[in-house]
């Protein structure tokens, strides 16, 4: 019996594929957020949410290896997070594509897979079924030779995707994919990721600014703010009493009929500015 | 411009014999035809990273060292080079936002533009030398101007070679590029780096004051026409390389500027892109194209499988 319990632990070490102990982070003489805990293994659908400036895009450079820590440690597949890390995908918060790029999508998906490399691509063929084969991934494949600028939001943020998933990533970094998006696009794109966590065992870290198109699908939260972070499933972090007792200042968390909640409190006492 | 002992005649295979017999339009054609390319192909990299504006300054900042090249009895060109690539080091340096500074570029342009004058003024040969750095001179270029071009220009090219995807990439999607690894601060030094060298040479076919001509419009047709970035440089390129031959072969009997033979085909075809070019049309061709791709695509699945 022993044994079993060790091999479990041992098993659920090594699929601990982000490990934050400690953490602290922030730029040059201000320290954004500290004191962070959290680890995610293999096929966690996990938000980050939180006000604005409270340091979730931080969270995702720390996690590129764009950024270093101030304190602590942070650990992506059981080393420090290097740049460039193919094993992970990332889709940034803007995107500059301008109204006359005619550029159309498999082209961009195509560069995410090779734009990195020297010299000229001697398969291009292949380079453009394997972009082919990340849009069709997120339902896509007949956006492929539309161009860039004739595409909504919600399409845009599936081209996005497809780019982040064309190098077969094992970790999504997604910064707020949802804030351009109405709530019927949105509940379509979070579906999207959901179906893309379960089918290729993909950690996905999604920020957002509201938890609720996301809260059927999710796996942990990280709950930022105020310079603190809290971590875990969904119903233990998002309680009155756990952000009270994190904050020190009175939260409320109100849930309607329909299991939709509302963080009251916190946004009053958000001053980092 | 030239002589009027040339007729224009409706054979143009004589006519193009005729005009090769004289050495200078031999020389206007090489390297007209090599800056072409050039300005094609950097050309469209500064439309994607919408550096066009930055791209002007460097070639005003150009106009500076050019003069002062003068003033010392020295080509101009390596002036141009000097002061370009300085200029274009520097606005990399002061950050990728740098380049979009319209006000910032404007100021150091103009006084760019004002230092040239001094040169100019303080220059007491003809005034012709300036004259031509502003609009161009590509009908009195030398031999020696032409091994220059040829020379820069094939450092261009190998240097496209080979950062050919990278520069694509972060010109497209900086922040995804970044995360990859590429080196956005490397990559804008030597993306300036190629613009000033491509400005350099440009001018002697269209002058500092027109650089945009070559190296931004037919680009920016370009990038309108052509859906894969490969396409549009080659569209890009045969745009550049037709406006400065015909421009040419237009100078040869008439007796007007090259650069404004240039300047007008560039400006007319840009019009006819931007409001002729039925874009309805093309959105539904756009259409059939994808539904054949698609159509094409799924069938060879199939076959694989």
């Amino acid at each position: 019996m022993n044994s079993v319990d060790t091999n479990m632990i041992t098993d659920a070490v090594q699929q601990e594929i982000v490990k934050a102990e400690n953490l602290a982070a922030g730029y040059p003489g201000k320290t954004v957020w500290q004191g962070a805990n959290f680890s995610f293994v293999r096929g966690e659908f996990v938000a980050i949410i939180g006000p604005n400036g409270a340091g979730k895009t931080l969270l995702m450079r720390l996690l590129l290896g764009l950024q270093q820590p101030i304190r602590g440690t942070i650990k992506t597949f059981n080393s420090s997070p290097k740049r460039g890390n193919p094993k992970i995908g990332y889709v940034p918060q803007r995107h500059l594509i301008d109204n006359d790029t005619n550029i159309e999508c498999i082209e961009l998906v195509r560069l995410a897979f090779s734009g990195n490399k020297w010299g000229f691509s001697l398969s291009s063929k292949n380079e453009r079924k394997i972009a082919f084969d990340a849009l069709e991934a997120v339902g896509a494949a007949e956006l492929a030779h539309q161009p860039l600028s004739a595409l909504s939001g919600g399409e845009l943020q599936r081209i996005f995707l497809a780019e982040a998933l064309v190098s077969n990533p094992e970790i999504l970094l997604l910064d707020e994919p949802l804030s351009n998006l109405d709530i019927r696009r949105a509940k379509e794109l979070v579906q999207l990721v959901n179906k893309v966590v379960r089918s290729r065992n993909v950690t996905a870290l999604l920020v957002a600014h509201d938890i609720n198109p996301l809260l059927p699908y999710l796996d942990k939260v990280v709950y930022m703010a105020n310079g603190k972070a809290a971590t875990g499933k969904p119903k233990d972090v998002l309680t009155s009493e756990s952000l009270t007792a994190l904050y020190g200042v009175h939260i409320e968390v109100i849930q309607d009929s329909r299991g939709n909640v509302a963080i009251i409190g916190i946004e009053d006492h958000h001053g980092d500015e | 411009m030239v002589t009027n002992n040339n007729i224009f005649s409706p054979n143009l295979l004589a006519d193009l014999q005729q005009m090769f017999q004289y050495q200078f339009m031999q020389h206007a054609f090489e390297a007209g035809t090599v800056i072409a390319i050039i300005a094609g192909i950097v050309g469209y990299l500064v439309v994607l990273r919408r550096s066009a504006f930055a791209s002007h300054a460097l070639s005003h900042i150009g106009f500076a060292g050019a003069a002062g090249a003068v003033l010392l009895g020295v080509n101009p060109i390596f002036g141009l080079l000097t002061f370009t690539c300085g200029g274009g080091v520097g606005m990399a340096v002061l950050g990728p936002r740098a380049v979009n500074r319209d006000v910032q570029i404007g100021t150091v342009l103009a006084f760019m533009l004002g230092l040239g004058v001094l040169f100019i003024s303080l220059y007491t040969g003809y005034a012709t030398e300036a004259y031509s750095i502003l609009f161009g001179e590509i009908l009195g270029i030398s031999n020696n101007d032409v091994l220059v071009t040829v020379a820069a220009s094939l450092v261009i090219l190998a240097a496209v070679g080979i950062m050919y995807r990278p520069l694509l990439f972060a010109s497209l999607d900086e922040d995804v590029a970044e995360a990859k690894g590429l080196s956005m601060p490397l990559l804008g030094i030597i993306f300036m780096l190629l613009v000033a060298v491509a400005v350099s040479i440009a001018v002697q076919v269209v002058g500092v004051l027109l650089i945009f001509s070559l190296m931004v419009t037919p680009a920016a047709m370009a990038r309108r026409l052509a859906k894969r970035p490969r396409n549009a440089i080659i569209i890009s390129v045969f745009i550049a390389l037709m406006a400065t031959w015909s421009s040419l072969f237009i100078a040869f009997y008439e007796p007007y500027p090259v650069s404004f033979f240039i300047t007008s085909i560039v400006f007319v075809s840009y019009l006819f892109v931007r409001y002729v070019y039925p874009s309805r049309i093309c959105l539904e061709c756009r259409e059939k194209f994808s539904s054949l791709y698609l159509a094409k695509h799924l069938q060879k699945k199939h076959h694989n499988i």
